[in-house]
């Protein structure tokens, strides 16, 4: 398949390890922060083909792992208002909240549907007038825009019944917090869709304040293995900055007008991560101009409380500090069917990822 | 035929019940064992072992390009027996048909389901109708219950009891047709792709492999789950591995694509008319042969082998030289896709 296949050539495969292997002498342990990285990786079996003091840990960048518990319980409760109509990523749908989770909402009745875009929530509004369509707005930069061009949209149709309920985050914060934490870092292989609306200059200060090289990668194998080579050489050199290897798709501008959608309608808030805690400016809420879209100012529920999981070492596993398999629950009391942390349930959870791929 | 819809009567029992019995099912199905419009069917069976399976169809859409529930109603019956080692005979049909469902409609499928049976070789002999209301059931579902003889020679075939490290596993053609067919034509997904379902009665292909005389160890239709639960179930528990060339595996170029944008995995999408098997190495490029020779087996391929290392765990090779570990599939990646 064209654009796909060029990606994942073997011999340009084999040549890229061939190479890190030449200049790669150091221990070293890379973090992709995101989480499409993670299921990649394993997906495509990279860590098996990398020298042995080269070691990759997933981060942080699987929006649904690293969401509050209590944003699951909300959306439920909104689910069981009268007349809402949830509409969410599939991602959502099996994230155990704390008593129930929007399938099993879903199996004892409440309308709650899978869109693949918000446009396809705005459809689901404007058919149904007499309804109130909760969008659940989940992810990074990546997705943020997406909601955004939903509600100015729904601004221009004048729809009065369409909702964003936004857990939407950004990923700076959350790569400095790490460091912050004390986790033993040597580069991060940085989000290549993130960057794609950011530009690079999100990331300046990692390697200005904390030393580390920043490399934003594609996704494919060939991607993948040309960002370990790109900072294996800066740690070798001792040359840490920010590079893209993507460049196909991101440019160091960014996408301005996804940009100026997100200004518009997001502000900066403070944001709870699991794992980190509190971030200072980390989250996306809704802006003065456009709250009569916002879900938690417009429409009144009583969330259960949140109840978290014991046991389960999810935030540890998002910092980086131990691996999916340190866990006591993996494969026994976890698994993809039976999930109970939040990374075993998303396709991108390191937990699901390592699971499917590298038990 | 009256009438343009099905009604609540035509499950009654009464008059309106027989018409539909008479001028769509007897019609097309036309077997003695129905003309005789008995309670139970009175059938002729050879042999001592007999397969006996069950499914229901439950497809959303019921009309996609490559086939429709009635063709998945025979084909996925028909292949639970053949993959067995049986011989299918017998076919028994029950349907729950929604009220308001249109007549032309259900006679496209039962021919269909006619069609299919007489190419399998297999035949139609005992049925129900139900109606139910409106918005109780979704346009149509079909249950098809199969018999047939198994040959004991075969008998290991079903739980693969026979397989020894060296053996060479096996696939029949392209995965993932059938669900990413599927996939495209919900209405709510607007992709448009040149893909067909590979929905298929695959009993002439897999005893034109048994009449080789092959040392056939192990044969499953890879459906729901794709073929990577398949390979999950013949490899868990065991006292061998298995070890699958991610690149031998055939897949269209425009179910990768579809799997690329939606994020799906091949392995795990479904298939309505592939099968894998595991045969004694010294008889697989025999079997190959064969398979490649039969039209549902035209782009067959040997995708892999049973080891003696890692016990219980299957491993994938993948295309750029990595590798990863087979699972089954966890919830459901795609709801009602047969």
């Amino acid at each position: 398949m064209k654009y796909i296949d060029e990606y994942r050539d073997k011999s340009l495969v084999q040549g890229l390890v061939k190479e890190i292997k030449k200049i790669s002498v150091k221990e070293i342990k890379l973090m992709e922060v995101c989480g499409g990285h993670t299921l990649s990786i394993q997906k495509f079996g990279i860590p098996a083909l990398l020298p042995p003091n080269i070691k990759l840990i997933s981060g942080p960048g699987c929006p649904v792992c690293v969401s509050d518990r209590k944003f699951i319980d909300q959306a439920i409760a909104y689910g069981r208002l009268e007349n809402v109509i949830i509409t969410t990523y599939g991602d959502l749908i099996r994230v155990p909240g704390s008593t129930s989770s929007l399938n099993e909402e879903k199996a004892s009745g409440r309308d709650i549907r899978i869109v693949y875009s918000t446009l396809d929530a705005l459809k689901i509004a404007k058919e149904n007038p007499g309804k109130k369509v909760v969008f659940l707005g989940i992810g990074f930069e990546t997705t943020a825009p997406g909601t955004a061009a939903g509600i100015i949209n729904a601004e221009k149709q004048n729809l009065n019944n369409f909702y964003v309920y936004s857990s939407h985050k950004i990923m700076p914060p959350a790569m400095g917090a790490l460091i912050d934490e004390g986790v033993q870092l040597h580069g991060y292989i940085a989000p290549g869709h993130v960057s794609t609306i950011t530009g690079s200059g999100i990331y300046d200060d990692i390697p200005k304040k904390y030393g580390l090289g920043c490399v934003i990668s594609g996704f494919e194998p060939t991607d993948i293995l040309q960002s370990i080579y790109m900072l294996v050489k800066q740690i070798e050199n001792g040359e840490q900055k920010v590079e893209i290897q993507y460049k196909r798709v991101v440019r160091p501008e960014g996408n301005l007008i996804a940009q100026k959608m997100m200004a518009d309608v997001f502000e900066l808030r403070p944001d709870w991560w699991r794992g980190l805690g509190v971030l200072p400016a980390s989250g996306l809420g809704i802006s003065k101009k456009y709250e009569k879209f916002d879900a938690e100012k417009n429409l009144d529920v009583v969330v259960e409380p949140t109840k978290e999981d014991k046991g389960c070492i999810c935030g540890e596993i998002l910092k980086g500090l131990k691996s999916p398999k340190d866990c006591k629950l993996f494969g026994k009391g976890c698994s993809p069917s039976d999930p109970v942390g939040a990374c075993m349930v998303s396709h991108e959870g390191a937990c699901h990822a390592y699971y499917k791929y590298n038990r | 035929m009256k009438g343009k819809q099905i009604l609540l009567g035509h499950g009654s029992g009464g008059q309106l019940s027989h018409e539909l019995i008479k001028e769509v099912f007897v019609k097309h199905f036309n077997t003695e064992e129905l003309k005789l419009q008995t309670d139970s069917a009175i059938l002729n069976i050879p042999g001592e072992l007999i397969s006996f399976t069950t499914d229901s169809y439950v497809v959303n859409p019921i009309f996609f390009s490559g086939g429709n529930i009635g063709k998945l109603a025979i084909a996925g019956t028909v292949n639970d027996l053949a993959v067995s080692g049986a011989k299918p005979l017998y076919i028994s049909s029950s349907f729950i048909i929604e009220e308001g469902f249109p007549i032309a409609d259900l006679e496209k499928i039962v021919a269909t389901m006619a069609d299919e049976a007489r190419k399998a070789g297999v035949k139609i002999v005992t049925g129900d109708t139900k109606v139910v209301d409106r918005g109780k059931c979704d346009k149509i579902f079909i249950n098809t219950s199969g018999i047939g003889v198994l040959n004991p020679e075969y008998k290991h075939i079903g739980t693969g009891e026979k397989i020894t490290p060296g053996d060479i596993i096996l696939i029949n053609g392209s995965i993932g047709d059938h669900g990413m067919t599927i996939m495209a034509e919900r209405n709510d997904l607007n992709i448009s792709a040149q893909i067909g379902s590979d929905c298929a009665p695959l009993n002439h292909l897999i005893s034109e492999i048994l009449e080789t005389g092959a040392k056939v160890r192990f044969m499953r239709d890879a459906t729901r789950g794709g073929i990577a639960t398949v390979l999950t179930e013949l490899s868990e528990g065991r006292n061998y591995g298995l070890e699958i060339d991610e690149e031998a595996v055939p897949v269209k170029e425009a179910v990768r694509g579809i799997c690329e944008l939606l994020g799906f995995d091949p392995f795990y999408v479904a298939n309505e008319g592939k099968i894998i098997l595991v045969v004694a190495k010294e008889d697989a490029e025999k079997v190959l042969e064969v398979m490649k020779k039969n039209e549902f087996g035209k782009e067959s391929a040997i995708i892999g082998k049973i080891v003696g290392e890692h016990p219980g765990k299957g491993w994938i090779h993948t295309g750029i030289g990595g590798k990863r570990i087979i699972d089954m599939l966890s919830g459901e990646q795609l709801p009602r896709i047969c």
